[in-house]
């Protein structure tokens, strides 16, 4: 299974933190730090894959790319095949370029629970349900489409009226 | 919505509300100021407005301020716990507005904390409503789709009984084959078993068999996922007819890899299911134009069909195009890995990529690299061991520090694996260990130190070349420097020393031991240097003796290996006296030195020096008063049958091979010691024993009767209760029934032998050597407590401490007073040496070595072990009383099945056809 997403910054900023087998809160950061300096001490155009046995455990690897200020790491174990998990980061990587046309790190930082809908149609679980960016694109934009629709019918009325009815 | 939370924060305002800041605000504000400390007041600022805001009773408040709650703690790392974001979840969960619940059901999926995980099951019953379906088609789906998603989070497997609780409602969803619902069951399984695999299983089960791919390729996923490693995969043979449908017939990839991935993990319970899978496998290897599959079909033909030839022929076919993809590091990376999961049955095969594979060491990629040496650490045999090890001890020179010492502990490991099975030219090897200590950035110094003393102790052939070697590190004035060889010089001294014999050049060595830059070393490693000066010393010492003993004739040159100039023994005064003066010179400001150990071994080595003098004089003086001269040989003699005792290596757990002798009862009090010792303090003892070294020999036959009045006494319970004597004792009647691979009580012995008898020949002591002598029984005292506390069995090899025990106490003997008791002593070392002369085959040899390792009997319990060369009925030990004597016997025979053990240890290693060119190998005890 997918044991973690993470998408950090070169400076070592967690920009998405998801975990899929439990890790205790407190640890988080430490995760995050020791991740990060695995990564930052690999040159450029060497191979995806770093064994990362040290950090999550016997038999966890991860993988991932280096796009411009951002790194994108898939954390996963030996259910996993390693160029699938590669082409998966691509995948993630393709829907956030199509979904905010051309992404730059700004809109990561800035939108932090599309983020979490974008991986959540691709993962659920720690397993993949979804490995065609064209399909997580519409159900992300089927989503936005349901939330707006309940936005306009609900939420301004029934907020003001329960401000009021006090 | 009432704020339901008690808490010490001011209600929220209108204010609060109106002028709340988005998340988007928060994110701004937390980039305003981007160094740490900003932030940190920033985060805190930010929680504490949280703080009033989540209890707000205006649900879009809440939920704002939930959101920025959620993204604080999921990225800042928010200490959450004075803040729970479960309850304010958990009640927004209900909201009937999407965003909302959107926003609580990622909350409550991102909140690992305790506080949060307790409060999770409060949502069963929303979980529950949302989870079944509805009217409204697609708010249905999205809405059940946020209660999955929950359901599969960590969340929810650390609330096993939220899962349980649910595990009926995902029943539904599973059969319309929804890949989340599929997902989540399995994620359900894992965490609740007991509960959920009986309602669960069978659906999932059955999701294998839809047409839907995106069904049957998450079904094969969470078989996948279920029969992985820690878990047993046996349960899910019965789904292997599903599986093999699917490998035949799936277009799909991903359920492709997940099916050879349970396959892999299910054909070695098998052995008719690998056969039947073994040509899709093929065919899915020769046709896929994916690499992802490609791989994953290698790695389960490698890993899981390994009997099935022409797979595996067609597996490393294609690894080898992942090997040689020059544009591609992951596939180079996953080639090298792929190599890895062959079998022992072909390792000829790596050995074809051996070209790739070295190339590959150098890869700029540290996983290529590291996987290269894996590889070429499992090429490794007898036969190509000199040169992957060269090759790979050179490559380490060209890589960086830690990769370098990647490399060395690696060849260190293989070298020195059992006993260095693989070697068979020890030269070879011990040159090999000198280049690693000498490669730039080693900091294996411990290790080949280790082997360097350890091939010296267990392989005479390699001596020679040991000690050679060792010249070479030793003489460098340049390693001095590196503190990261210091047990390497520690070791290359040792060896020097001990094997004195095989130098070329005595003086050369002393003038290395001592040149100026040894006082950069650490004082462990400046004792060790000195022993050796005084090993040295003494094998030059002793060949110049016996050259004098023939002095009327032209002496041959090279006595003994030592090969200096000098042919007329007159000649050999320059070397001595040089030496005399190089040797004081370095070593008298260590006079002032706070290491005892090395202060110790300063003041012995100056007091042997004084007596080369002594020597030397008489050589000047030319009269040949022969009771002086033949003193003074025998003196030298002795010192150097000191020496000359091999020493073996020894079990980690000799000690306890050692059954312990009934009538010892270790937990008897001490008290009744004191009196016994304060007794035994005011009656002189009469009795002398060598021990242990000299035990079973004939020399204390001159001796006056033994064990008098109290002296005997003190002798039985020594006896009985020799583990808890200290060397501190006057007397050391009888041996201590252990096993010392140390032998520190010598000085004790020595010591109480010579306050005994000072009949003869005068001390030759100036008022340095009493200085130290003064400061001895400190030292001994302390020797006493390492005594006790190397009785606890260590995984070292005898190293130089074990020598300085015996050394020092022999050396003590010599300083203060060259007795009589001398005499005796120095017949028992001769009559060691004849022991080993005359007994010199190997096995008598280790007869000797296992019986005085394992037990140091008494000379009653020796004839047995080695019955032609003893003479033991004028032993005093022997005297000593029957009762003793039996239980000895008696703790023999329970050590008989030991003996035998070890006998048919060195018949495995005595009958091993395959290496008749490598040295024995002595391997006592092990």
């Amino acid at each position: 299974m997918i044991q973690a997403v993470m998408v950090m910054s070169t400076q070592g900023k967690p920009r998405l933190l998801k975990f899929y087998s439990f890790q205790p809160p407190e640890k988080h950061q430490d995760l995050v730090r020791g991740v990060f300096q695995l990564l930052s001490a690999r040159p450029d155009s060497v191979s995806n894959f770093v064994q990362a046995d040290a950090i999550f455990g016997p038999g966890v690897k991860l993988v991932y790319k280096h796009l411009a200020t951002l790194y994108f790491v898939f954390v996963f174990d030996s259910s996993e095949n390693e160029l699938a998990m590669l082409d998966l980061v691509q995948v993630f990587v393709e829907t956030l370029d199509k979904c905010f046309k051309n992404v730059c790190e700004l809109d990561v930082v800035f939108n932090f629970n599309k983020l979490h809908t974008i991986l959540d149609e691709m993962i659920l679980g720690g397993q993949v349900i979804e490995t065609s960016s064209e399909q997580i694109m519409r159900s992300v934009e089927e989503i936005a489409r349901l939330e707006k629709q309940s936005n306009t019918t609900s939420l301004i009325p029934k907020s003001i009226s329960e401000r009021f009815s006090r | 919505m009432a704020p339901t939370q008690p808490a010490p924060a001011p209600a929220p305002s209108l204010v609060d509300t109106l002028f709340q800041r988005s998340l988007g605000d928060l994110v701004k504000f937390l980039r305003a100021d981007p160094s740490a400390a900003g932030e940190s007041t920033a985060v805190a600022r930010a929680l504490s407005e949280i703080h009033r805001e989540i209890r707000a009773p205006d649900a879009a408040t809440k939920a704002t301020a939930l959101k920025k709650l959620t993204y604080l703690s999921s990225l800042h790392f928010a200490p959450v716990a004075s803040h729970p974001l479960a309850f304010p979840a958990i009640e927004l969960i209900a909201s009937p507005f999407l965003p909302h619940k959107r926003l609580a059901y990622l909350a409550a999926s991102l909140s690992l904390h305790p506080a949060s995980l307790s409060l999770l099951p409060l949502a069963t019953h929303q979980l529950h409503k949302d989870l079944s379906p509805s009217t409204s088609a697609a708010a249905s789906h999205n809405v059940s789709s946020l209660a999955l998603q929950l359901l599969a989070s960590p969340a929810a497997a650390a609330a096993p009984d939220l899962a349980a609780h649910l595990a009926h409602d995902l029943v539904p969803h599973l059969s319309r084959g929804s890949p989340r619902a599929i997902a989540a069951a399995a994620r359900v399984i894992a965490a609740s078993p007991s509960a959920a695999v009986p309602i669960l299983f069978k659906p999932l089960a059955a999701c294998l068999a839809l047409p839907d791919p995106r069904a049957s390729t998450a079904a094969a996923a969470a078989f996948c996922e279920l029969s992985a490693p820690p878990a047993d995969a046996a349960p899910f043979l019965p789904l292997a007819p599903d599986l093999y449908n699917l490998l035949t017939t799936s277009r799909s990839n991903w359920a492709l890899i997940k099916v050879l991935k349970v396959f892999g993990r299910l054909a070695p319970l098998e052995s008719r299911l690998a056969a039947r899978i073994v040509d899709p496998v093929c065919q899915l290897l020769a046709r896929s134009a994916a690499m992802s599959l490609t791989f994953e079909c290698i790695r389960t033909v490698l890993t899981a069909l390994p009997a099935h030839d022409t797979a595996v022929c067609l597996a490393i076919g294609k690894a080898k195009e992942f090997l040689t993809a020059e544009d591609d590091p992951n596939l180079r990376y996953l080639g090298l890995l792929a190599l890895g999961m062959l079998g022992p049955t072909y390792v000829s095969t790596v050995h074809e990529f051996r070209d790739v594979i070295a190339q590959s060491l150098g890869d700029a990629d540290s996983n290529i690299r590291r996987e290269a040496l894996h590889l070429m650490m499992r090429m490794i045999d007898r036969n190509n061991i000199m040169g992957i090890a060269g090759m790979l001890v050179s490559h380490a020179v060209k890589s960086d520090p830690e990769f370098a010492n990647d490399i060395l502990g690696a060849v260190l490991a293989a070298c020195g694996h059992n006993v260095y099975e693989l070697v068979s030219d020890f030269d070879w090897y011990v040159s090999l260990l000198t280049d690693m200590a000498r490669s730039l950035h080693c900091a294996q110094g411990d290790e080949i130190g280790r082997q360097l003393v350890d091939v010296g102790l267990r392989v005479q052939d390699a001596r020679p070349e040991l000690v050679h070697s060792s010249r070479t590190l030793l003489i460098d004035p340049a390693l001095l420097a590196n503190h990261l060889l210091c047990p390497v010089l520690s070791a290359a001294a040792w060896v020097s020393g001990e094997y004195v014999n095989f130098t070329k050049d005595p003086v050369e060595l002393v003038e290395a031991l001592l040149q100026p830059r040894t006082s950069l070393l650490p004082m462990s490693v400046r004792a060790v240097y000195i022993q050796a000066v005084f090993k040295v010393i003494t094998f030059c010492c002793n060949s110049y003796v016996e050259r004098l003993s023939d002095s009327s004739k032209e002496v041959a040159v090279g006595l003994n290996g030592l090969s200096i100039d000098e042919t007329v023994s007159e000649g050999r005064k320059a070397p001595l006296l040089s030496s005399d003066e190089q040797i004081t010179v370095p070593i008298g400001p260590l006079f002032e030195c706070n290491e005892v150990e090395v202060l110790e071994r300063a003041r012995n080595l100056i007091g042997f020096v004084h007596l080369i003098r002594e020597v030397q004089e008489l050589k000047e003086s030319k009269v040949y008063d022969d009771e002086k001269h033949s003193w003074v040989k025998e003196l030298v003699k002795n010192m150097q049958t000191v020496f000359s005792q091999e020493i073996g290596p020894v079990s980690s757990n000799a000690q306890e091979k050692v059954s312990l002798p009934d009538y010892i009862v270790l937990n008897e009090t001490l008290a009744e010691l004191d009196d016994i010792v304060s007794e035994d303090d005011t009656t002189p003892s009469s009795s002398i024993l060598f021990y242990p070294r000299s035990h079973g020999s004939i020399e204390n036959r001159n001796e006056p009767a033994l064990s008098l009045g109290s002296s005997s006494l003190l002798s039985e319970h020594r006896k009985r209760h020799g583990l808890y004597y200290l060397p501190t004792g006057k007397t050391e009647d009888e041996p201590v029934d252990y096993p010392h691979a140390n032998d520190p009580l010598l000085p004790a012995s020595n010591e109480s032998s010579l306050d005994d008898k000072s009949n003869t020949a005068q001390p030759i002591t100036c008022g340095k050597k009493l200085k130290a002598l003064k400061s001895r029984p400190k030292v001994v005292k302390l020797d006493g407590e390492d005594f006790l506390s190397s009785m606890v069995p260590s995984a070292n090899v005898p190293k130089e401490d074990s020598l300085s025990g015996a050394v020092r106490g022999v050396l003590l003997d010599r300083d203060l007073k060259p007795s009589s008791s001398q005499k005796a002593s120095d017949r028992a070392y001769e009559g060691i040496v004849n022991k080993m002369e005359t007994g010199g085959s190997s096995s008598q040899w280790k007869n000797n070595v296992d019986a005085e390792l394992v037990g140091h009997p008494t000379s009653s319990s020796r004839p047995s072990i080695q019955p032609s060369h003893e003479k033991e009925s004028t032993n005093p030990l022997e005297s000593d009383g029957k009762e003793v004597k039996e239980p000895k016997r008696h703790r023999r025979s329970s050590r008989g099945g030991h003996h035998q053990g070890k006998h048919k240890h060195r018949e495995r290693h005595s009958t091993q056809p395959d290496v008749p060119q490598a040295p024995i190998i002595q391997d006592f005890l092990l």
